[in-house]
């Protein structure tokens, strides 16, 4: 009784929206090598998607594919429904100026100092002279946990912690419209993590931006996603709500969440 | 089946030819296209004055010291040389000339260009190779910066307009250190010496050699930046790149270098 009465109700609200990415049947080989094998998957505007998978599953080559950084060998890539691969390079610069992108070492500019790298884009775009830039900048690192003064320092001078920090600002001051986190808390301590995760939400829920997040923490996981995909064997053999990873009901999936040694995933290791 | 791998032999090495020179063929159109779409940044919006004045500092000005050291041991050995050369004919008084003209038609600019391949082309290479690899050149394009237009605009720029300038000052360079020489070693009169090779010189001498300066900068800063952008793999695959760029450049140099003296001096 209840339930049909709800069903109706739902049925508006998800229906006519295009997703925000949409990818369909992509394949990408290196040499003999098939990472991705057919990548079906669709992250709805203002949505957190987690995407989980094993160590070289495919996780980054995906998220290059949707940048345009990695050609797919097929398939199809679409943004607000328009196909990304059969795009002029003009519009595909349009779409990457709303998006934001956090590497997964960081890729932080080592010539140029912390606050110039964080406001990169904003002075590329002319959206701030550089003295604004520098304030900016100080309000970003503020919001990664992070001291002013650490914007004079070059990338270098920095733990392999606060360059993340330094690199998760970058990715998210130019308030964009699609952000990629590619393992956005690996190598940070429990807190920071926390603070991290806490963070990205954020720009989910302020900005109405739409996430894509990579990692190998469950916890972080289930405090990020509303939805999370697992991608293995270059497939997403799973996707559904990020709260029950650990109890989908998917052996693969619940295998790799509680990080279990027997299961379908066999750990290709050598004795 | 023997006669069958006897015929294929000769085909085997025919096939691995032409693979060769289709490979070679691949690459050349690779980094004429490369250079093109680098050029044509030059003279599209937004510029980058700040990067373009960075490369300009590093080749012209940081080069100067090992430049200029190389022009004036070139110019004193010229002097040593044509001299000991020239005394058997009894012509030690073409040793000005012989300074000069070697100097400013070949050896300022030939000599500039391998040391500033050696410098710069291997600077480019590892500095873009790094950025390669460290995925810095794919956080460009995400923050909607052209990775050519950012990286490669600017040091094709510098290099063009340094090169010249670095081999002037090696030309004033190169004749002094003929003239120290020439008036302390040899016994010559300075100011003898002096209006010889100022007598002596000609322009096209001089501007021919600044047209082979430019060339060889645009060739050594395209091979820098070339290598170090598809570069691959690593702290191995940079320094590959690195090498690779300065192996290019010098060969390059050499190359166009008779091209360039075919085209000002043989009629
Ligand atoms: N540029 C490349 N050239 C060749 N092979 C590549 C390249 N990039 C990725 N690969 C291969 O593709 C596979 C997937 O790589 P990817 O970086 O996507 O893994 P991942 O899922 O992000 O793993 P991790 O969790 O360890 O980051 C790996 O086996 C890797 O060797
Ligand atoms: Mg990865």
């Amino acid at each position: 009784m209840n339930e049909a009465l709800s069903a109706p109700l739902d049925a508006p609200v998800a229906e006519p929206a295009v997703p925000k990415i949409r990818l369909r049947g992509l394949r990408k080989a290196f040499g003999p090598k098939k990472v991705l094998d057919g990548v079906d998957l669709d992250v709805m505007p203002g949505s957190s998607m987690v995407i989980l998978g094993g160590s070289g599953s495919g996780k980054s080559v995906t998220i290059k594919c949707i940048l345009g950084l990695i050609t797919p060998d097929s398939g199809t890539i679409e943004i607000d429904g328009r196909n990304v691969l059969a795009m002029s390079a003009r519009e595909r610069e349009a779409v990457l100026d709303r998006t934001g992108m956090l590497f997964q070492n960081g890729a932080l500019f080592d010539s140029l100092p912390v606050w110039e790298n964080v406001c990169f884009k904003l002075l590329a775009q002319k959206r701030l002279d550089r003295r604004q830039a520098r304030d900016k900048a100080a309000q970003a690192l503020a919001d990664v946990g992070l001291d002013a003064s650490v914007g004079d320092l070059s990338p270098a001078e920095l733990s392999g912690g606060m360059q993340k920090r330094v690199a998760l600002a970058r990715a998210i001051a130019s308030e964009p419209e699609i952000i990629f986190f590619d393992e956005p808390t690996t190598g940070l301590d429990p807190i920071m993590g926390a603070v991290i995760d806490g963070l990205i939400v954020d720009c989910v829920k302020r900005l109405g931006a739409t996430a894509v997040t990579i990692t190998h923490d469950m916890a972080s996981a289930r405090r990020i996603g509303d939805h999370a995909a697992m991608i293995h064997q270059g497939r997403i053999v799973w996707t559904g709500p990020a709260a029950t990873l650990g109890q989908t009901g998917n052996p693969i999936v619940d295998q790799f969440a509680r990080g279990e040694r027997e299961g379908p995933i066999k750990m290709e290791l050598r004795r | 089946m023997s006669s069958s791998s006897l015929l294929a032999r000769p085909l085997d090495g025919l096939a691995a030819l032409g693979r060769a020179v289709l490979d070679l063929c691949r690459t050349a159109g690779a980094v004429t296209l490369f250079a093109l779409n680098a050029v044509s940044h030059a003279v599209r919006p937004p510029f980058h004055p700040r990067l373009l004045l960075r490369a300009f500092l590093e080749v012209g000005y940081f080069s100067l010291p090992v430049v200029g050291l190389t022009a004036v041991f070139t110019g004193m050995v010229l002097a040593l040389q044509s001299f000991s050369g020239f005394s058997r004919f009894g012509a030690e008084g073409a040793v000005a000339n012989v300074v000069v003209l070697s100097i400013t038609r070949e050896l300022g600019p030939v000599l500039a260009g391998l040391m500033v391949s050696g410098r710069i082309g291997a600077a480019f290479a590892a500095e873009i190779g790094t950025m390669r690899v460290t995925d810095q050149i794919d956080a460009l394009t995400t923050l909607s910066t052209d990775p050519i237009k950012y990286l490669v605009t600017p040091r094709l720029l510098a290099a063009t307009l340094a090169m010249p300038l670095l081999v002037l000052v090696a030309d004033v360079l190169g004749v002094m250190g003929g003239y120290l020489i020439a008036t302390l070693k040899l016994g010559f009169s300075g100011p003898t010496y002096l209006k010889a090779t100022l007598d002596f010189v000609q322009m096209t001498d001089v501007v021919s050699g600044l047209v082979k300066a430019a060339v060889f900068g645009f060739v050594v800063a395209l091979m820098g930046t070339w290598c170090g952008y598809n570069s691959r793999g690593g702290a191995q695959g940079v320094g590959g790149a690195t090498t690779k760029a300065v192996v290019a450049s010098s060969i390059l140099i050499l190359a166009l270098d008779y091209v360039l003296t075919e085209a000002f001096f043989s009629r």
